[in-house]
């Protein structure tokens, strides 16, 4: 455990930097917080539903014995207008319709006036199956149909000429598995009817106004009849993303039906079972290298496994291509990219959205590479590694915020890393047969874009609002949610900041589509730059407009004058189109506005015979552009990291026969205390993009370098050489078994 | 007709008639609206609904209602209130050890319990109590460096 990294230093600012305490906490601490679940609401009935058993089938659901109960029955048949969530394809059932496609799927759902009776009246529902063949993962994929929900293709040089001249190729396969997104709050909405068929819902999410699109494409309504509202929440890294407009149309379905509000609230189980995962992965690399170690060419396969239904999975596989050939500049690149449809429950949005994925892969293969040469993992980095001005593989020319190298140089400062791992290495080929644990030392460098890809954001022109309050109060609008990592803290400084009033003084408005316009999703680590930058130029445009009102006057004063003289005062600004332009078809141009960049160095020790590893130390280096609140900043760090050391090596989520066999936090274990390593994290600004003070967002690239470094560790450890992970003591002994060592 | 369970719920006596089986959390969340204890897992795992049976810290969701009978249960609503939970809670919060706030009762309820029988636990110790609370957002960073910050207040006169 380390302390806190010092504020860092760069342009001088008053609230930026600081360390308000987050608004919610004390009432977190207390219990007083109002989750889903804890809401008190006259009249609730409870919602259940019924799952299939099967990853492929023709299915009929018999409800007869429930004829006359009392209780509330929904199939198919009652899902008005089209039964499809609306998101990016139209292949997503709002309940399945005579043929189900993974296990989990809702068949059908219940609401009675309590919850044991709800599930009481599952029981009494009958459900004939017959079987169809299913393709439960990407072998059975690739052997079977091969339906792609999507692909896509990145081309740079000339891959082939290349590889040719290389001195050495170099080639591997990685594969990463599933992973759960284990936030503590299961997900859960309650529906409450309204007059004249409007409908509020009030949940556990990350996007109101996703919900609100599917809810008003769902009852064909006009979008005032529909409001949002998100309750205190849980966590969410991805999984309450694309998820909950599922479970709000359900709940929505049967507060109709019922005629009054009902509740449905997830238990463990059938979250794990049901609800979305991270993508597995496949990778193929091939790699080509001059005699010096410097790339040439590099020609990437990304296989993804999507799951049953499209959801996210178009944007996922963008996002993974795009990071596919790691931080490195290459003249030759070829990426190819695939998502395949599996019957199994669909994988969605998950903190870094495939780019730890294929990340995870990149940086194993650049340690597979040095040894081929003789390289240190650093020395190989060093020399390959993006400066400002290099050529992204779409043709972007990085800006001077590209900061690899001093994340490098910051991590060797802080850790000796190269001598290190000499000295480990070194050791290993001595070691003795005694069964102590061994130490190992890995490395990993990593970048991440920051906000949509390509033309996400110039679509969207994401609108985000200040409004002056009495007394020279601000209140921020805008849509993102907080969902652990400290929004509505972090929006309130940067107002603050811009419009030179205190923390204090500003208040910022609960995501609610009756109050906040739509600025866009909580995800792709764009709140703090996108929507900030964003609220950056509102707040202060409002201040300006009101300091110029009335020339002298305190900010309170002058706030007061400009309401009595000219009544309300909002500003909106929008997401200002920054010239550059991405081709979704060719995949040339500007991918993402800005990166963030870091380095992990994982110290680990692993038992030669039982081959478990134990991570005992992390130094994270991550350049966030400028660190708005230094607290929260490094909290996405440290619970980012856990949870790319958890994905590395603990968090083993085997399907099998389509059937997920870890239903459970007693079977599917995420790191505990005893699990977490000591965490030292630094925090470099080299300020890029369009967001507050140069800030470039830190929500994602935590995820992206954990599991690489933490697997290169036990590579030093014991000369196993991982390309699966989770790097389990079972996939530590088979890739030995397996040869694939040099221990 | 159920069976009658007499109890000391936050130093209140309760006297409840049901299901001797029903779940403590689902009586304490359900009927005593006291809703500061979370149900993360329901099968003993996460440590969300973590709350104090005779100053011992149980799993309400593993606790039959039973066997409360004649015993003491202190949630976190029943600690929150004193001068210990203020600089515990301050400090959770200031150090970073509260995200999206799910465990945060949990760890509160496990933490006072630990503190109790030992005002100045070594890392270790902390990690141990801790290692029935399962928390994914903060790294477990900001819990330790609370706690950590709160003993070392406690070494200065």
């Amino acid at each position: 455990m380390a302390d806190l990294p010092d504020p860092p230093q760069s342009a001088a600012t008053r609230v930026v930097g600081a360390r308000p305490v987050r608004p919610d906490g004390a009432a977190k601490a207390d219990g007083s917080a109002a989750y889903v679940d804890d809401l008190a609401i006259e009249g609730l009935w409870h919602g259940a539903t019924l799952r299939s058993e099967r990853p492929r089938a023709r299915f009929a659901v018999d409800t007869s014995a429930l004829a006359g109960s009392g209780v509330v029955c929904l199939t198919a048949a009652d899902v008005p207008g089209r039964n499809r969530i609306a998101l990016i394809a139209d292949d997503w059932p709002v309940l399945a319709d005579g043929e189900t496609n993974h296990v989990g799927e809702a068949l059908a759902l219940v609401a009675a006036p309590s919850r044991a009776a709800a599930f009481a009246a599952l029981g009494e529902l009958r459900v004939t199956y017959e079987d169809l063949p299913a393709e439960v993962d990407l072998d059975a994929a690739l052997a079977g149909s091969a339906r792609e929900l999507a692909a896509c293709a990145v081309d740079h040089g000339d891959v082939e000429a290349g590889l040719s001249a290389a001195a050495h190729v170099v080639e591997a396969t990685y594969e990463t598995a599933h992973q759960e997104h284990a936030y503590i709050e299961p997900q859960g909405m309650i529906a409450l009817p309204g007059p004249d068929s409007a409908v509020e819902v009030v949940g556990s999410l990350q996007c109101p106004y996703y919900v609100h699109h599917a809810l008003v494409s769902l009852l064909g309504c006009e979008p005032d009849a529909v409001r949002v509202r998100q309750a205190v929440t849980g966590g969410g890294f991805g999984g309450k993303e694309d998820y909950p407009d599922l479970i709000a149309a359900h709940a929505v379905l049967l507060a109709a039906r019922a005629g009054r509000p009902v509740k449905l609230v997830y238990d463990r189980r059938e979250d794990m079972l049901a609800t979305t995962r991270r993508h597995p992965s496949r990778v193929r690399h091939r790699t080509g290298v001059d005699a010096e170690g410097k790339l040439v060419a590099v020609d990437i396969d990304v296989l993804l496994d999507g799951g049953a239904y499209t959801t996210l999975s178009p944007v996922v596989l963008s996002r993974a291509v795009l990071h596919a050939a790691g931080p490195y500049a290459c003249p030759n690149v070829r990426i190819r990219g695939r998502v395949l449809a599996t019957h199994t429950a669909t994988n969605g949005a998950f903190r870094g959205f495939g780019a730890p994925q294929t990340q995870f892969a990149a940086e194993r293969q650049m340690d597979r590479v040095a040894r081929v040469l003789g390289l240190d993992p650093l020395a190989i980095r060093e020399r390959n590694a993006y400066r400002p001005g290099d050529v992204t593989p779409t043709g972007q020319v990085l800006d001077e915020s590209a900061s690899a190298l001093q994340c490098l140089a910051e991590a060797e400062r802080r850790t000796g890393f190269r001598a290190r791992w000499q000295a480990l290495e070194a050791e290993r080929s001595r070691a003795l047969d005694d069964g102590r644990p061994r130490a190992g030392i890995g490395l990993s460098l990593c970048w991440h874009g920051v906000g949509f890809t390509g033309n996400g954001e110039r679509r969207m022109e994401s609108p985000v609002a200040v409004r002056l309050e009495r007394g020279g109060r601000l209140a921020v609008l805008a849509a993102s949610t907080d969902i652990g990592q400290g929004t509505e803290t972090v929006l309130a400084q940067i107002a603050a900041e811009a419009a030179g009033v205190p923390f204090e003084a500003v208040e910022v408005a609960p995501p609610d589509t009756a109050l906040v316009p739509d600025s866009g999703p909580t995800v792709a680590s764009r709140t703090v730059m996108v929507v900030g930058g964003i609220l950056e130029r509102a707040a202060g445009e409002l201040a300006r407009r009101v300091r110029e009102g009335a020339p002298g006057l305190p900010f309170a004063a002058a706030g007061d004058a400009w309401l009595a003289e000219h009544g309300p005062l909002e500003v909106v600004e929008r997401y200002a189109d920054d010239g550059t332009e991405f081709d979704e078809e060719t995949y040339r141009g500007v991918a993402y506005a800005v990166h963030g960049w870091g380095a992990d160095v994982v110290e680990a020790s692993v038992d030669p015979d039982t081959l478990i590893a134990r991570t005992e130390r992390a130094t994270l280096v991550c350049d966030v552009g400028k660190v708005i609140h230094p607290l929260l900043c490094a909290g996405q760090v440290e619970g980012g990291s856990l949870q790319a050391f958890g994905w590395g090596h603990l968090e083993a989520a085997r399907v099998t026969g389509g059937r997920l066999e870890q239903g459970s936090f007693s079977t599917y274990t995420i790191p505990t205390t005893l699990d977490a390593p000591a965490m030292e994290t630094v925090l470099l600004e080299h300020p890029g993009g369009s967001g507050p003070r140069g800030a470039k967002g830190v929500g994602e690239i935590p995820m992206d370098g954990g599991a690489p470094a933490l697997a290169a560790a036990i590579e030093n450890a014991v000369g196993i050489a991982a390309t699966r992970i989770p790097a389990t003591p079972e996939v530590l002994f088979e890739a030995r078994e397996a040869g694939d060592d040099d221990g | 007709m159920g069976e009658r369970s007499t109890f000391l719920l936050n130093g209140e006596e309760v006297v409840r008639e049901g299901d001797p089986m029903a779940r403590l959390l689902d009586v304490l969340r359900e009927q005593r609206r006291l809703t500061g204890t979370k149900e993360g897992c329901g099968e003993g795992e996460c440590g969300s609904c973590t709350v104090l049976l005779d100053g011992e810290v149980v799993c309400s969701c593993l606790v039959p209602i039973v066997q409360v009978d004649g015993r003491e249960v202190r949630t976190v609503e029943g600690l929150a209130g004193d001068e210990a939970h203020a600089a515990l809670s301050s400090l959770l919060v200031r150090e970073g050890g509260v995200q999206c706030g799910a465990c945060t009762p949990g760890v509160v309820v496990t933490l006072r319990a630990l503190l109790e029988r030992d005002p100045r636990p070594t890392r270790a110790r902390v990690r141990e109590a801790l290692a029935g609370n399962l928390c994914r957002c903060t790294g477990y960073e900001g819990i330790l460096r609370a706690v950590a910050a709160l003993v070392g207040r406690k070494e200065r006169p």
